[in-house]
């Protein structure tokens, strides 16, 4: 089957220009929590040699050199993006499944009568016009070929205007084109992986594809042999990836047998999170947002609907509590009576490290309730930050500064863009 | 008999609305099966939910298309631009609500009101409209 993987360009970075225009072709990095570092920058930025998660108070001179624009992450917005973003995916195929915040695999099954690099750039014009995101599209036989596809698209190896078809290319054309990518760009090869297969003489997508799987089971894992497989054109890849992502944790499962009420998704989804928390806390990280997501079976001859929403956290946390309650919201609004549920997952997203967890003033949730109502509803209209736990001024070693954020303009009644 | 109310899911979310209180069990209501849904005024003004913003104006310059300074408008940005809409486009890096009116070489982006000014992009700058103006909500 044929799959497309799509992806933001500069996700985060992208969003801000839709409100600020004015940040259209300057260079312009978007601070993890705490202002810390960069986690996403524009093509200009990207230019001027800046690696991802370079700290923000090392960039500085350069900043103040280049003109740099810099951002304290927005989550609410992004994540509303994101939401946006993925419905219209979901316009292009009945198979879709929401990888991260801005990343969405398509499954083409049905499509094969397309010009499918036509149905690319459609889908390009579209998310652009209608949520103004820029995206890269890459088609190819499996999940991992797709992700390398839009590797390609992206950096112009491959394809045109942003989207790359492998199925267009020829074997000899692709294996040149993989002999000029470093092995390292695979989907689930990291560092460690891409230091120890170089040691091996392993060091292009090519030499990667003609190595003898079994030999590499062996030497490292049956997850390495699959990416392989993938990478010579087999599909084996669920979304459930062994290989552990320090990016975000993902649980889900396909049911047994189909699930159509409410009151079972909601158990099923609850104990996602519960093992996804685990994870989360035995990596010593706190997730700043939820991702929940429900199927049907796209190859059943019947009603399809599947949809995923973003949670954001009011602050990053690694309590499965808080977050199965986030999950749980979510979950209720996107759920539909009448479908027949094939499958569902939770994502945990953007990770960051427990060391830097604020300090609460309160004991656990169950006191907050009422304070967090009234909190929750003079920070709707006011915008978020008008009401605060007293913790974030007294120990200012944690608060969490976001000195940078730009507008609520999506989340927000008083944060919405003016316009004259 | 003791309440089963428990506290609705308390979750910070900007702007978003908190869930409603749990529903009571009880008899069923002869009504149910004639139950319609209220009337929506999200259903009502947006047509392509994913691709509809919310934007603020400031000043009164589109008075003369029933806009005024202070309402919220509905800006769909999937709708193709046509002759005569009200549009927000961007000039020089800011946000403008102003009528498209297509020229034989260019667009002029006019206003809505005396002592403003219209706008003429001719055929060779570059006019980016950010979406199509579907509904001036004013507050009386």
């Amino acid at each position: 089957m044929t799959i497309a993987l799509v992806d933001g360009n500069n996700f985060y970075v992208s969003c801000e220009r839709v409100f600020n225009p004015k940040l259209e072709n300057r260079p312009v990095v978007v601070l993890s929590n705490n202002d810390g570092c960069a986690v996403a920058r524009s093509s200009e930025v990207k230019a001027l040699g800046v690696k991802m998660g370079t700290p923000w108070f090392q960039m500085k001179d350069l900043a103040r050199k280049h003109g740099i624009v810099a951002l304290s992450s927005n989550y609410a917005l992004y994540a509303d993006m994101s939401n946006r973003m993925m419905a219209v995916l979901g316009q292009f195929s009945p198979d879709q499944e929401i990888y991260s915040i801005d990343e969405c695999f398509l499954g083409l099954e049905g499509f094969s009568h397309l010009d499918l690099v036509e149905y690319g750039k459609q889908i390009r014009q579209r998310v652009k016009q209608w949520v103004g995101i820029p995206v890269c599209v890459g088609i190819a036989e499996t999940k991992t070929l797709a992700k390398l596809a839009n590797h390609c698209a992206k950096k112009n190896l491959a394809g045109s205007d942003g989207v790359c078809d492998f199925n267009r290319m020829s074997g000899h054309e692709l294996s040149s084109l993989f002999s000029s990518i470093e092995v390292g760009e695979i989907w689930g090869v990291g560092r460690q992986l891409t230091r120890k297969l170089v040691e091996l003489g392993i060091s292009t997508v090519e030499d990667l594809r003609t190595a003898d799987a079994r030999t590499l089971r062996d030497r490292f894992s049956v997850v390495l042999e699959r990416t392989v497989a993938e990478l010579n054109g087999t599909p084996c890849i669920e979304i459930e990836h062994d290989v552990p992502n320090k990016q975000q944790i993902i649980s889900s499962r396909s049911f047994g047998s189909y699930v159509y009420d409410l009151e079972p998704l909601k158990e099923a989804v609850a104990s996602y999170i519960a093992i996804a928390a685990e994870k989360l806390r035995g990596q010593g990280s706190l997730a700043g947002m939820v991702q929940v997501y429900i199927r049907t079976n796209p190859h059943k001859d019947a009603p399809q609907y599947q949809r995923g929403l973003t949670i954001p956290m009011p602050e990053a946390t690694d309590d499965t509590f808080r977050l199965t309650r986030a999950a749980l919201w979510g979950l209720k609004r996107i759920y539909r009576t009448g479908y027949a549920y094939q499958k569902a997952g939770v994502a945990l997203l953007n990770l960051t490290d427990a060391k830097n967890r604020q300090m609460s003033l309160f004991s656990t949730a169950k006191d907050n309730t009422k304070l967090m109502q009234v909190m929750d509803r003079i920070n709707a209209i006011w915008g978020r930050g008008t009401l605060r736990s007293a913790a974030e001024g007294i120990e200012k070693g944690w608060k969490m500064k976001r000195e940078r954020m730009s507008p609520c303009y999506t989340t927000c009644w008083g944060q919405v863009p003016i316009v004259a | 008999m003791p309440s089963l109310s428990l506290p609705p899911p308390c979750i910070a979310l900007s702007g978003l609305p908190l869930l409603a209180k749990p529903v009571p069990a009880g008899f069923p209501s002869p009504a149910a099966d004639y139950y319609e849904e209220r009337l929506s005024l999200d259903e009502h003004l947006i047509e392509h939910r994913e691709a509809t913003f919310f934007v603020r104006v400031q000043g009164h310059s589109m008075t003369g298309f029933g806009i005024h300074d202070g309402d919220l408008l509905v800006v769909d940005r999937a709708l193709e631009p046509q002759d005569r809409q009200v549009v927000i486009a961007v000039v020089d890096g800011a946000f403008t609500v102003k009528q498209l009116c297509k020229l034989q070489n260019g667009v002029l982006l006019r206003s809505g009101a005396k002592g403003h000014v219209d706008i003429l992009v001719s055929g060779d700058q570059e006019l980016i409209v950010w979406g199509v103006v579907r509904w001036s909500i004013h507050q009386i």
